[in-house]
């Protein structure tokens, strides 16, 4: 029986340099759930992916994944946990010198010892899930940014990992695409029985298909529940986030002297 | 005052730790080398891209090269009356300095600039990023095989500048002005050196090799990922790697010569 807990972040404090990012995260994260992270830009949502994916190591606290602590790994073990990941890129991040096909075949000549005709199945398998078996040909640069994503996203998915991260991917997206990788990310899913874990900030999106969000700000969670829940909820954080106010507990303004002085009135 | 002399500490340790992160890329480079070297069709392909594709470059500058060197040659010697002597004086410019130096010097700004713009980039779009999610290492699959690609490519390199050049200064001197072809040929063949003066082009253009590459790749891997970022750190190859590369002539050269 497999652990239902799949990640889990506990008592998480991360900074760069001088600047700390993160005080005090927890989080978990269940199998076969889509769960959003939300929150304002450069609260450090991205960097909670790579601490999950290991490419930075926490301060203090710990991130588990499928019940190895991830900082606590070597480069083998690493490894071997981000194999069970696949991540979508903000901006899709498809190898430029590779053709679709060759995008999605990828990870699997990596990995695998597949021979050349079983390959052709599984990344025309994989494209065919996104819609996008036709275009397999195509080199990244004639691509939409909604196609490229969901290429990106097909190059996820090519091992069936068992955690799926998506950074931002509704980000800079026409209606319609973000529609569509709205029902991707719900189908991918459940037809894979993966984790989702989606950093965003779509209000709309996220509250129509996740099944859990946590909301960060200031280096902690400061509001987590059910779309549901979370739309009762009267903390004045969340109401801001949700209706989207320009100024509330957020400031518009970035921390700055009395606008009186600096005018030198 | 004290601000002057704090900015020339902060930017030598700036400097400093920059040139300490190029030595740990390097080393990192040797241990992920084996790794690569089990896909070496990958390096091929890099040799094709900064070996095949910057022949045309080396070839037609060696030939000018060679043939100013064929007439500036003459001239000086023909006063001393020892214009056969032309054919040594141009194989041994070639073979023990223009060679390695001009050839690296184009290889910095044909194919040094090529990889840091393109490692740089793919940073930039977070493919480098992708690639460690996907559980391969980028050192391994992009800068390794880019790595052993310049220095394999830079000797050949090197060594075909060296050609081309006599034979530039073999159409000046002998069909264009006249000189012995016999005589040309043949004090050649008595006076260049295969240990010595051969080997030691060779040397050099192995170490410009290894510094033009380190060079380009680590600013590459370092630049910052912004097209700003990327375009600085393409200049700084070519500007970095041209003074690594007329530093270490002066070193190399004081050594041979002392041996
Ligand atoms: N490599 C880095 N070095 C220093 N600061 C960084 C680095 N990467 C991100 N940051 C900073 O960390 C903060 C959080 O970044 P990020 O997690 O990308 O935010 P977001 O929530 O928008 O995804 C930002 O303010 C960003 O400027
Ligand atoms: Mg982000």
């Amino acid at each position: 029986m497999k652990k239902d807990l799949i990640v889990s972040i506990k008592d998480l404090a991360f900074g760069y340099a001088e600047r700390q990012i993160h005080r005090k995260i927890n989080m978990n994260f269940h199998r076969g759930k889509v769960v959003a992270i939300m929150g304002g830009s450069g609260c450090g949502k991205t960097t909670i992916l790579r601490l999950i994916g290991g490419q930075i190591k926490p301060t203090s606290g710990q991130v588990e994944v499928d019940g190895k602590i991830v900082h606590e790994q070597g480069r083998k073990g690493i490894y071997e946990l981000r194999r069970k990941m696949g991540m979508l890129f903000q901006h899709g991040a498809l190898f430029s010198d590779l053709s679709v096909y060759e995008n999605v075949a990828f990870p699997i000549r990596e990995h695998t010892d597949l021979n050349e005709a079983v390959i052709k199945d599984l990344v025309l398998m994989k494209l065919n899930a996104v819609g996008l078996r036709g275009a397999h040909n195509l080199m990244p640069t004639e691509l939409s940014g909604g196609m490229a994503r969901r290429v990106a996203l097909a190059r996820a998915v090519a091992l069936d990992p068992d955690i799926i991260m998506y950074d931002e991917p509704f980000a800079g997206l026409d209606p319609i695409s973000m529609g569509v990788i709205c029902d991707l990310i719900r189908t991918l899913n459940d037809a894979l029985g993966a984790t989702s874990i989606i950093v965003t900030h779509d209000v709309t999106e996220t509250f129509a298909f996740a099944d859990y969000i946590y909301f960060i700000a200031d280096g902690i969670v400061a509001a987590e529940g059910s779309p549901s829940d979370l739309k009762k909820s009267q903390l004045p954080f969340v109401k801001q986030f949700i209706y989207s106010e320009k100024d509330g507990p957020v400031p518009f303004h970035y921390q700055a002297n009395e606008y009186i002085s600096d005018l030198g009135l | 005052m004290l601000t002057f002399f704090e900015n020339i500490g902060r930017g030598l340790r700036l400097k400093i730790t920059r040139l300490g992160a190029a030595t740990r890329l390097f080393f990192t480079i040797i241990s992920y080398s084996s790794e690569s070297f089990k896909r070496f069709n990958l390096t091929i392909r890099e040799i094709y891209f900064t070996g095949v594709l910057s022949l045309i470059i080396i070839i037609v500058s060696a030939f000018f090269v060679g043939m100013v060197l064929g007439l500036q040659g003459y001239y000086t010697l023909q006063k001393y009356g020892s214009s056969e002597a032309i054919g040594v004086l141009v194989a041994l410019a070639l073979v023990r300095e223009l060679g390695p130096v001009v050839t690296a010097l184009l290889f910095a700004g044909r194919a040094g600039t090529a990889i840091t713009a393109e490692i740089g980039l793919m940073k930039a779009t977070e493919q480098l990023s992708a690639m460690e999610m996907m559980a391969v290492s980028p050192v391994a699959r992009i800068v390794a095989p880019r790595f052993w690609a310049g220095i394999i490519t830079m000797p050949l390199l090197a060594s075909i500048f060296s050609m081309v050049g006599i034979i530039g200064g073999y159409v000046v001197a002998v069909p264009l002005i006249g000189v012995d072809e016999g005589a040309f040929w043949s004090q050649m063949q008595a006076n260049v050196d295969f240990s010595y003066d051969i080997v030691n082009g060779f040397i050099k253009s192995l170490v410009f090799g290894i510094a033009c590459t380190i060079i380009a790749l680590f600013e590459g891997y370092d630049a910052p990922p912004t097209a700003e970022g990327v375009s600085r750190a393409t200049t700084r190859t070519v500007v970095t790697s041209s003074l690594a590369v007329l530093g270490l002539d002066f070193v190399l050269t004081s050594f041979m010569l002392s041996v």
